[in-house]
């Protein structure tokens, strides 16, 4: 049941991005949310378009697998794309039906909105489908680390983040363990009246909760058993190291918000 | 209940890079009223069989036949509920699915969800509570009070309480004391004789395939290696051995027994007293 989905999973390969520096992936990513706003016209969004498939081409994550991962998401952003269509009122009348009017406006903008979307939600998630929770915490860490100036707990929230993230797949396998423990008790989660099935979740949202505490609580003993008091004095076995490719990743971005700014209108 | 795997075979998060055949050719009969151990090592696909017995998996090759539903490899599958409750599953921790705010509601819990209604449900929970040797007092606790011996004997009650016709067992006593490992695999065992009911036991233990099974499937890579009944599986220790699974106890003392004194005992023994009965026997009857 869970095990298509790929939020937050790392897909082990031999690819040019996963061989970047996580610091420049991480960058590059913070970046990308930001020029995606630049664009406003078939072209540019089309310029964005080639360039996410570039990378993902480049990262050599099987489409197929990308796609069956992503589906619930697809949903959401067909969702946008349908609210854009039927609540935005500008531009001409294209079509009419009784109380539902479709303008040129709220197509156009629909269009945009989830390519828009469609487009952050793959960059992201090749971020961390070529990156392990290590590296991105890492790079994080690095990044962050002038903020300690103004006493913000930056070891912390890395520390705090890789945590979260480790423990994403054992959740999801947790999960799919009580789910069948439950299933095996007459529980129904997929079919059956929509009452029903939230009242389906309890059965499963409870020992999770309660088995997540516990794994908190051990897992709190067993740093603090190895001596771990935070990031004061702490070294590190992984050092980051920034390649070439880091800078030729950074470059093609730079020309793509050149073309970008030069090409909106 | 007749249960069968038909030659089936199951991959994991089939068509994704993470693929991973799990079993394959696995063809597997069990009849009601078998008692059967399923022995292999970690990743051998024990697991994986066990929850296609009551279409929790659903096979990606072949037929799993259970009673008289039919349950076929890429095919619309119906009627998988009757299957569970005729199937219970008693998982390897079983606490971890514990979640009502008492023991009772806990335990009614399954058969509410298959249609028992509430007062003939908590006569169920006061007998399955029985069963698995705890008080009644507990009833009113809450689960997550009582101790993790405990927990999971409330938790097998909650299965045994749906009244399955046929129970799997996955390593239920992991993590108990030897007694309390004992005093569940002997209720395990006694529920079988009285009810006729089947049971297929997944476990590490040689020692328990011995004493309860009376068919004994080895599973390795996936694959089904060797079928038989205890006598004949563990008559042949070294095939066992470059498996790299053990042999129980009584058998390896038989054998090293035979070893030093250069003597061939009849048959295969798998309890202390049918041993030491045979070997007072050759004792009595060997020249001074």
């Amino acid at each position: 049941m869970m095990e298509k989905m790929i939020i937050g999973r790392y897909v082990p390969a031999e690819s040019l991005i996963h061989r970047m520096d996580p610091r420049s992936k991480l960058i590059i990513i913070f970046l990308f949310v930001c020029i995606i706003f630049l664009a406003n016209n078939m072209l540019t969004y089309v310029l964005i378009g080639i360039y996410t498939f570039l990378m993902l081409g480049l990262s050599r994550i099987p489409f197929r697998f990308l796609y069956a991962g992503l589906k619930p998401v697809l949903w959401l952003v067909l969702f946008t794309l349908l609210l854009q269509v039927f609540f935005t009122k500008d531009g001409s009348l294209l079509y009419e039906l009784g109380p539902i009017k479709i303008y040129e406006e709220g197509v156009r903008q629909g269009i945009f909105i989830s390519m828009r979307f469609f487009f952050l939600i793959l960059m992201t998630s090749l971020l961390t489908l070529t990156t392990t929770p290590i590296e991105i915490t890492d790079g994080l860490e690095t990044l962050l680390n002038p903020l300690k100036k103004v006493r913000f707990p930056v070891h912390e929230m890395a520390l705090m983040m890789s945590i979260s993230l480790r423990f994403i797949p054992t959740l999801m396998q947790e999960t799919d363990k009580i789910m069948k423990a439950q299933i095996a008790r007459g529980v129904e989660f997929s079919s059956g009246p929509v009452k029903e099935r939230i009242k389906a979740v309890i059965p499963l949202l409870i020992p999770l909760f309660v088995s997540s505490f516990k794994r908190a609580e051990e897992l709190a003993i067993a740093m603090e058993a190895r001596g771990y008091r935070g990031g004061e004095g702490r070294t590190k076995y992984r050092l980051l190291r920034w390649k070439l490719a880091d800078t030729m990743q950074l470059l093609i971005l730079a020309i793509l918000t050149i073309l970008l700014i030069l090409l909106r209108s | 209940m007749d249960i069968s795997l038909q030659n089936i075979e199951y991959r994991y998060q089939a068509k994704t890079p993470f693929e991973r055949l799990a079993i394959k050719d696995v063809s597997i009969d069990i009849p009601t009223g078998t008692y059967m151990a399923l022995i292999g090592h970690t990743g051998s696909g024990k697991s994986t069989v066990l929850q296609h017995l009551n279409a929790l998996l659903l096979p990606t090759e072949g037929t799993v036949v259970i009673g008289n539903h039919e349950v076929k490899a890429k095919q619309k599958n119906k009627n998988l509920r009757q299957i569970r409750q005729k199937v219970g599953i008693v998982f390897q921790f079983p606490e971890h699915q514990l979640f009502e705010e008492t023991v009772e509601k806990d335990i009614i819990f399954g058969p509410m969800n298959f249609g028992v209604s509430e007062a003939a449900a908590k006569e169920r929970a006061r007998l399955a509570l029985k069963q698995v040797g705890l008080a009644e007092e507990i009833l009113e606790k809450s689960p997550f009070d009582l101790s993790g011996g405990q927990m999971r004997r409330v938790a097998i009650a909650g299965v045994l309480a749906m009244e399955p016709e046929c129970l799997v067992l996955d390593e239920p006593t992991a993590g108990l004391d030897p007694r309390g490992r004992k005093e569940i695999m002997d209720m395990f065992y006694s529920l079988h004789k009285e009810r006729n009911l089947s049971t297929i036991l997944v476990t590490h233990s040689m020692e328990d395939a011995a004493r309860y099974a009376d068919q004994i499937v080895i599973m390795q890579e996936g694959h089904v290696v060797k079928q038989g009944t205890p006598v004949e599986i563990f008559s042949s220790v070294s095939e066992l051995v470059d498996m790299g699974l053990d042999v129980p106890e009584v058998v390896r003392f038989q054998r090293s027994l035979e070893e030093k004194l250069g003597i061939k005992l009849g048959a295969t023994y798998l309890s202390i007293e049918e041993l030491s009965s045979a070997v007072a026997e050759l004792l009595r009857g060997a020249p001074v």
